[in-house]
Order: structure tokens, then sequence, then C-alpha cells
């Protein structure tokens, strides 16, 4: 290829001035070249500068940066030395950007319509006259259902995997020669993230547009990218095809990495990977990997590595890269097996929650509001020492479980109870503190679950003061060991949030969950809001402090892979209704319900071989239908009048393998099977 | 959580905040020393220096009645700025208090106190005020009650909105499921991040103060003749303004002169508590 490279970056340092006046570089001499046509991936943790990187390719700097040194070209333009007008010219047009979440960035008050007839004034030549039709074109191109509609509609009246389509649609609207994408399907479900990828790989398959896939889902760049660069710390650290970076990484970051992604494929709790990436202007001369490398030797603490080519195509910034295939991978250190304690199982039966509030007249006659149930029927129990985890889209009602269990809203029928006790009251200010101490919670993102100006001391002291009255050193005494458990040490007792990483965060509200000696504890998405790479300690700590306490969990994600390497059991939920329920082997193995199938189908994997199944269509719905199954408007197997009128009972396929379908079980998998080969053919 | 005196000193680390700071204290330090400052008796009168231009022996030169303009104007401020720094912190503190309490508790008393507090509001200040004074009477047990109750009632809506992002955040969810009371959520997880705005609409609402109690004494509903006051003293000398603007001049630049400093600090205070979302750090 003696091509000239469209995007070419070159020895490119990017960064800002911290307050002491130092700067702190962001991108650290940067080489990269994409060619017209390719599709590269760039990965790294959360601060390891893809965005930036992807951002500086288009000539745009977030406030506060500048360039350092170096230049960006793109079609042979410097894309620093353009001025404002002919930047603005460019952008959007030869090189369109995706952001991550499209809703905000469409215009709220603008009808799709205008929006795209806006972007088509600015970027294509056509009259205003074609702008209709165009729109219409395109929004057919990026597979929306039924366009003429979409064209009158307002963002906020799409679903999110809509909005992200129009966003698509808008971009390619100056027939760009480059896409932008910048996490583009980070927070959109399992099933709508795999549409959208598959649209992507169409359109660079047809078109020829050259794509920049920033993530930190190495599963969805195997979908569409054919090469990869990873970053660290403002650095390329390996550059090479799919297949080399993510089947034999040769850089250890990249090894690392990959090992601490949990894989549907893979019951094994992930490898964590140790140790944090430096601050911006933190890394020294020396390899900035080597903290955290189990290769690093003296060489890597003084020398800074070369980008150097391999045998095998692949660039690396390694002394050593020869030896990683030989690093061991780390092996969780508990054997997952639940322990018989004093602790009690929790029973769920016939849990019905509803967010609508009675009419006035429903008020007057006392009458419970007839609009159907968020939550309706879910009868669980968990034991002591088990993970049971919820699976289901968003709008499955997994939270809402949840928050009604915490007693944070108060469920419309149904009990909740804890083995030969009477039922827990329906909300927080009805239950007595030795109840309230039994079932715990922790969040999402630490960010927002910890008191930003509460030290990691108060934090914890909290639940210690609240349920066992300590005394103040029994209470600092309790929080060491605590801290100790959640692998911190005392010295984090003094330190705000912010001067914490995500991790560590997370381990600290891990330890506050735990500081009140909780029978059950309600996981919410906790591994969601943190970098691969930690996320795969949080759920070893987790899994460690089940097995050594008999705690049961109750654990919320989204994530199903995640989810086979923790959970016992796993209950499939579809907009509030169970759908499947069995212990995790046989669920993942052989999956009964529809529903579970697409689910499951439409998982990414890290390896560029492995092909999602597109079963169903990601559509949205705002409701559940009032009677029949759940399932009924999306099913691939639906069977009629049946599955729309009538609720599907419960069938048995042995071990506590449960499934809600009126398909009897023998002909349920040939059905599926069936359904998959006419779609594929279709 | 910094203390008190960190902030201070972040705050004269910029321009506004060195600037307005040291016009505060510099009024501080006036009304607090001005009984030993000045040079002649605020109440002599003289038949004979009337309306005399600013000289030597009259820096600030002599208003109608004869009286040192410099003597009047440095105590002129006594009585505005002890009234009004008793009655910022007690409007902060109710306003606050329950602004944050419906914040958080929601629901159907929110709604109702919100609404009259819209009502209040939507009514001109000065109407509201100099009924109160025509009804109790215009001394210092007045008007530090009555400024405190009316400069409170904003307050309550700045908290409130304030309490409601605070309560919309996880540690809050996480604290009400821990089964915590109510007061134990609002001074351990909302106060502490309510405070900083709280700060700085204090420090708004002193500024605003100043000038409704001296617009108060200014119709002659604040302080009484013949106490210095610097409202007073430019309603008195306004007929002689185009004769003799000495007399005015000197009682609004020194008002002025104190309001853009408590600004400035304001301005400033924002800036370094975060409250203000443009100065947040690049990244």
């Amino acid at each position: 290829m003696a091509q000239e490279p469209m995007i070419d970056i070159r020895d490119l340092s990017v960064g800002f001035s911290g307050s002491d006046g130092r700067a702190r570089a962001v991108l650290r001499n940067i080489d990269l070249q994409i060619q017209a046509g390719q599709t590269v991936g760039l990965v790294g943790e959360s601060g390891s500068g893809k965005s930036t990187l992807a951002l500086a390719a288009m000539g745009y700097l977030k406030t506060g940066l500048r360039v350092f040194g170096g230049s960006a070209h793109f079609c042979g333009t410097d894309m620093f030395s353009l001025a404002r007008t002919q930047l603005q010219s460019l952008r959007g047009g030869k090189i369109a950007l995706i952001p991550q979440n499209s809703g905000q960035s469409l215009t709220p008050t603008m009808r799709i319509g205008a929006q795209m007839a806006e972007a088509l004034a600015l970027h294509s030549a056509l009259p205003a006259a074609a702008h209709g039709p165009r729109s219409l074109k395109l929004l057919k191109r990026v597979r929306l259902p039924d366009p003429q509609a979409i064209l009158a509609r307002y963002p906020h009246e799409l679903s999110g995997g809509q909005q992200q389509r129009v966003a698509i649609a808008m971009a390619l609207a100056g027939e760009p020669a480059a896409l932008l994408l910048d996490e583009p399907t980070t927070g959109l479900d399992v099933t709508t993230q795999a549409h959208i990828l598959e649209l992507l790989r169409e359109i660079n398959a047809q078109t020829g547009t050259a794509m920049v896939y920033v993530s930190h889902d190495l599963g969805a760049i195997a979908r569409v990218c054919d090469r990869v660069v990873v970053l660290y710390a403002g650095e390329v650290v390996a550059d090479g095809s799919v297949r080399s970076v993510l089947r034999a990484p040769a850089h250890p970051y990249a090894h690392g990495l990959l090992a601490s992604i949990a894989r549907l494929s893979d019951a094994r709790m992930p490898a964590a990977l140790d140790g944090r990436p430096p601050a911006p202007g933190e890394a020294g001369p020396a390899c900035a990997f080597a903290p955290r490398c189990a290769l690093a030797q003296e060489r890597c603490r003084s020398e800074r590595p070369a980008l150097r080519q391999l045998e095998t195509g692949e660039q690396v910034r390694c002394h050593f890269a020869e030896q990683t295939p030989t690093i061991a991978r780390a092996q969780s250190r508990l054997a997952r097996t639940a322990q018989q304690s004093e602790v009690q199982a929790l029973h769920l039966e016939q849990l019905g929650v509803s967010y609508a509030r009675p009419n006035w007249w429903e008020q007057l006659l006392g009458r419970a509001p007839s609009a159907s149930l968020t939550v309706q029927d879910v009868n669980l129990q968990l034991g002591p020492g088990e993970t049971l985890a919820l699976v289901g889209e968003s709008g499955s009602g997994k939270s809402t479980i949840l928050k009604a269990l915490a007693g944070l809203l108060a469920p419309a029928q149904g009990r909740i109870a804890f083995s030969h006790e009477a039922p827990l009251g329906a909300a927080v200010e009805q239950r007595s503190p030795a109840q309230l101490r039994k079932i715990q919670l922790i969040f999402q993102n630490p960010d927002d679950s910890l008191n930003p100006r509460h030290t990691v001391a108060q934090i914890l002291a909290q639940p210690l003061e609240l349920y066992f009255n300590l005394g103040r050193d029994e209470t600092v005494q309790r929080s060491i060991a605590l801290l100790e458990r959640v692998r911190l040490g005392a010295h984090y007792m003094d330190r705000l949030p912010n001067q914490m990483s995500g991790g560590e965060k997370q381990r600290v509200a891990i330890a506050r969950a735990f500081a009140a000696k909780p029978d059950v504890v309600l996981c919410d998405e906790v591994t969601s809001a943190l970098d691969v790479s930690v996320q795969a300690a949080v759920l070893d700590l987790l899994d460690e402090l089940r097995a050594q306490r008999g705690t049961a969990y109750l654990f919320v994600s989204h994530d199903l892979a995640v989810v086979r390497a923790l959970a016992h059991r796993v209950a499939v939920l579809y907009q509030g209704r169970l759908c499947e329920i069995g212990p995790a082997a046989p669920v993942y193995a052989q999956p009964l319900h529809p529903y579970t199938r697409v689910l499951l189908g439409a998982v990414l994997e890290p390896d560029p071989d492995h092909v999602p199944q597109l079963l169903a269509d990601d559509v949205l719905e705002s409701a559940p239908p009032t009677q029949g199954c759940p399932f009924q408007r999306r099913c691939p197997v639906h069977q009629g009048a049946r599955c729309d009128g009538e609720t599907p009972p419960w069938q048995d396929a042995g071990q506590g393998h449960q499934v809600r379908c009126h398909i009897p079980l023998a002909q349920l998998s040939q059905a599926l099977a069936l359904s998959t080969e006419a779609r594929h053919v279709g | 959580m910094r203390g008190l005196f960190q902030i201070l000193k972040e705050v004269a680390a910029r321009p506004s905040g060195a600037i307005g700071l040291a016009l505060v204290l510099l009024h501080l330090t006036i009304a607090l020393g001005s009984p030993w400052l000045v040079p002649y008796d605020f109440k002599a009168i003289s038949a004979i220096d009337i309306l005399t231009p600013p000289d030597a022996k009259h820096w600030f030169g002599t208003d109608q009645m004869g009286r040192d303009v410099l003597t009047r104007t440095l105590l002129g401020g006594r009585e505005a700025i002890l009234v009004t720094a008793i009655a910022t912190p007690l409007a902060v503190f109710w306003g606050g208090l329950l602004g944050i309490y419906l914040g958080l508790a929601g629901g159907r008393r929110d709604d109702i106190i919100m609404r009259v507090v819209d009502a209040f509001l939507s009514l001109p200040w000065i109407l509201k005020m100099l009924l109160l004074i025509v009804t109790f009477g215009n001394g210092i047990h007045v008007l530090i009650p009555t400024l405190a109750f009316f400069y409170g009632i904003p307050v309550i809506r700045i908290a409130r909105a304030a309490a409601h992002t605070v309560v919309a955040r996880d540690y809050v969810l996480a604290a009400r499921a821990r089964g915590e009371k109510r007061i134990t959520i609002i001074r351990r997880e909302l106060l502490p991040n309510v405070l900083d705005a709280l700060m700085v609409e204090g420090a708004m609402r002193w500024s605003w103060m100043l000038l409704a109690f001296s617009s108060l004494s200014f119709l002659g509903f604040g302080v009484s003749p013949p106490t210095p006051d610097w409202g007073l003293m430019v309603a008195d000398s306004r007929t002689f303004l185009p004769l003799a603007p000495w007399a005015g001049l000197f009682p609004i630049v020194f008002l002025s002169s104190l309001i853009i400093g408590i600004n400035m600090l304001a301005d400033a205070l924002a800036k370094t508590l975060g409250v203000d979302r443009a100065q947040k750090a690049p990244i």
C-alpha cells in the first residue's frame, strides 16, 4: 500500500498545564496512520487518551488541552492549522463523529426530519427540495423501521438504539470518508448493541468508509474492526490486526486486559489486572506499564521501550514482548462453593411493583391503580451463600426488584420475608433496625454512592454506629479490619472519594455494605461503571467475601459474561416478569426460553471469529402487554393467539431449571433452531 | 473538608477575592473603629460652616446643618453593617434549613410551601417590608427579624434546589436504605454538600440586604435622625445635590464600595467552592 494514509498522525503530543503550572501530557508521541476504508479500534482504560486521540484526528481538542508537538493530517490537510470555518466544513462532512450518547447530541426541540435536513444543507450539495427524500433514504440505510414516521418524531420519542441510528444516518449525510465512533454502543442493551454493530459492518463493507472505533469493549472492537491500537497512559503500546492482538496479544498490558474480561464461553472468574494506570504527567521516562507488569525487569524501569515490529506484523512497545505468552493466568483464590452458616434465606413471593399512582377516581374508591404492574408475579428464593443473578435488558425490572427488597419502593403486592420470620415491612420506615441490617445495597457507580465530602472513616462509621452502637475506638478498629478485608489498608481511612480510583471507591462501598454484617447483599450493576481491568478484581473480592461469610447476593447485571463468572443461579426477566430461572450451568449451556436465547445470542466476545446471533428485532417496548406472555411482541417463535391471551405456564426441565413458555420443552429447541435458520436465509 | 481559613486563603489568591476581601475588611475596621477615629462630634451643628466644600478642616465638607461629612460617613455604616451582619446568618439559617427539609421531604408539604413562597416573591419587597415596619415600628429589634424573614425566603428556593440535586444521588438513597433518621441524613449527607451554595448565597444576600436597609433609611423607615446613616445622609442631602454634591457623594461611594466588595468576595467564593460550574478544571 503505497497510497497516502487518510488519517496521518505523526509524533503527536497533547496535554494541559496542571494547577502547579507543569505540563501534563495526555497523549505522548502518537504515530498513527489509517488508510482509506480501514476500521481501526482504539482501546484502553479510562484516561488512556483514546477519546482524545480520536478527536485530535478531526482537529478537535477539549477545552484546556493544547498541542505540545507533532501534527495530525486528514486527507493531506493539517487539521491543527486550519481556520475555524475550514474545519467546520470538513467536520461532519468528510469526517464525522458519532458520540456515545446520541440522545444528547440531537436537538430535543427539533423533529428528526428538520435535523436531517440541516445536516444535509451543511454537508451536501443537494438542493433543499431533495433533502426530504434523501433523509428518508438515509434512515432506511440505517435500517430504521418506518422511516417516514421517524422523520416527524422528536428525539425523546425514540429509543436509545433508534437515536444512535439517527445519529449514524446524520453522520452519513455528508458521505464521509471517515467516521469517528466514540463508544457508540456503550449504555445500550446487548441486543441493540449487536444490531448497531452489524449496521456499522455493513456500512463499511458497502461504502468503504474508514472507521475509528473508540471503545473499552473488546467484544465490540472484535466485531467491527480489522485493526486494533492499544493505548496505555497516552502511548500506543500495541498496534496490529484484530486477530493477532486479541488472539495472541504481544504486549503484557493487552494480555492482562484480555484475561480480565469475563467471557460467556468460560465460567471461570476472570483474572484481575492489579494496579492502576499513571495519571497524566505521572508517567516517567521508563515503560509506563512496568509497575503493573509481570515481565518487568530492571531495563523496563529505566528505559522507555520503542515501538517495534514483531514477526507477526504487530507493532508493540515492549522490551520483552516475546515472553508475553508465558505469563501465567492468575487464578482466583477460592473455590466457588457456598458455605453453610447461620445466615437465613430470603423469600420473595408473588412480588408485584407498580410505579403508577392511583388517579383521583381510584383514590376516591380506594382502589389500586389500573395500569399494569411494572414487576409482576416474581417468586424467588435466595439461599445462604448463594449468588442469584437477575438479568435482562434495561426496563426489565431488575433494579425495581432490588429497590422493593431494600424498602425504597413499596411493592403493590406480594411479600418479602426471611425464612421463619414475619414478612418485612414494605418501606424502610416499617422495618426494624435488625431487619434493615440484614439487607444491604451496593450501587452501580461509587462516585454517586459515596458522599464526596466524607472520608473513608466517616463512610464506614455510619453503618457501624447505626447498627452496632460501637464506641469510637471500636468503630475505628472495625473500619480498619473492613478495609483490610476489601484489600485496602488503614492508610485509606483519611481519604476522600476523589482521592481514590474507581476500583478503590467501589471497594469502600463494598466494605460499607459488609460493615452491617448483612445476610443478603443487593448488587446493582456493581461492575458496569468500572474499567474492565478493575471489574475482575471487584468480582473476585465479592466472591471471596461471600464464601467467607456465607452472605447471599442478588446480583443485577446486564453483562451476561460477568454473571456467568459469578452466579450460581440465574433468573431472566423480561418486562418485569420472570421468563426462565435455573442453575447457571444449564441456563447458559442450554437456554430454553426464546428471550434467553435472544439475549445470549447477542452477547459479544473479544474474539474476531465470534458471530453473534440476532434472533429478534430490537424494538422499544414501553409497557408490558396486559395479558399473555410478556415476550409476545418480539418472540421469534410466536405461536399465535395462545401466546397473546394466556399467561404461559412454568415448565420444569429438572435441577430447578424452569421456564415459562407455551411451547413444550421437547419442541422448544427445535422451534428456535428452525426460526434461526429462517432468519438467516431471509 | 476544607476549613474556613483554608477557603479564605484560596479566595484571597484570586484577584477579585483579594480586592473584595480588602474592601470588606476595610469597611469592617472602619465600622468598629470609627468612634475613636472621627475628628468631630457627629451631632455638632455649626451655623457658619453650612455646606462648605471639602477643605483642610472638613475633608469631606459639611452638610446642610454644618455637620462634618467625614465624621458622619465614617460612622454611617455602623448601623447598616450591624443589622445586616446579624440578619444575614439568620436568613440563611432558617431559609436554608427549611429549603433542605423541603428538598428531602418533597410531596405535598413541599408543593404547598413552595407555592406560598412563589406568591410571596411575586409581591414587591418594599411593600411587604414597609407594611411590617409601619405596624411594628422601626427599631433594630424590628428591622433585624424583618430583614432576616424576607431575605430568608429566596434562600429557601436556593437551598431546596441544591438539596434536590443531592437527594437524587445514590449516597442519600444508601442512607435511606440503611434506615438512617431524616435528621441524620440532613446533617450528614445533605448539609456538607449544600453548605457551599449557602455560603455563596449568604454573601450575595448580605449585599442585597445592605442595599435594602439603606433604601429603608433613605425612605425614612430605617435609622432615625440624628444617628448618621448612609441612606439617611443621601436622603437629607439630595435637595442640595447640585449645590453641594459632597454631602451625598461620599456616603454613596462608601455604600457602593462595600457592596461591590461583598459581591466580588461572593464571586471569588463561588469560584473557589466550585459552585460556579463554568470554573471547573479541564478534564
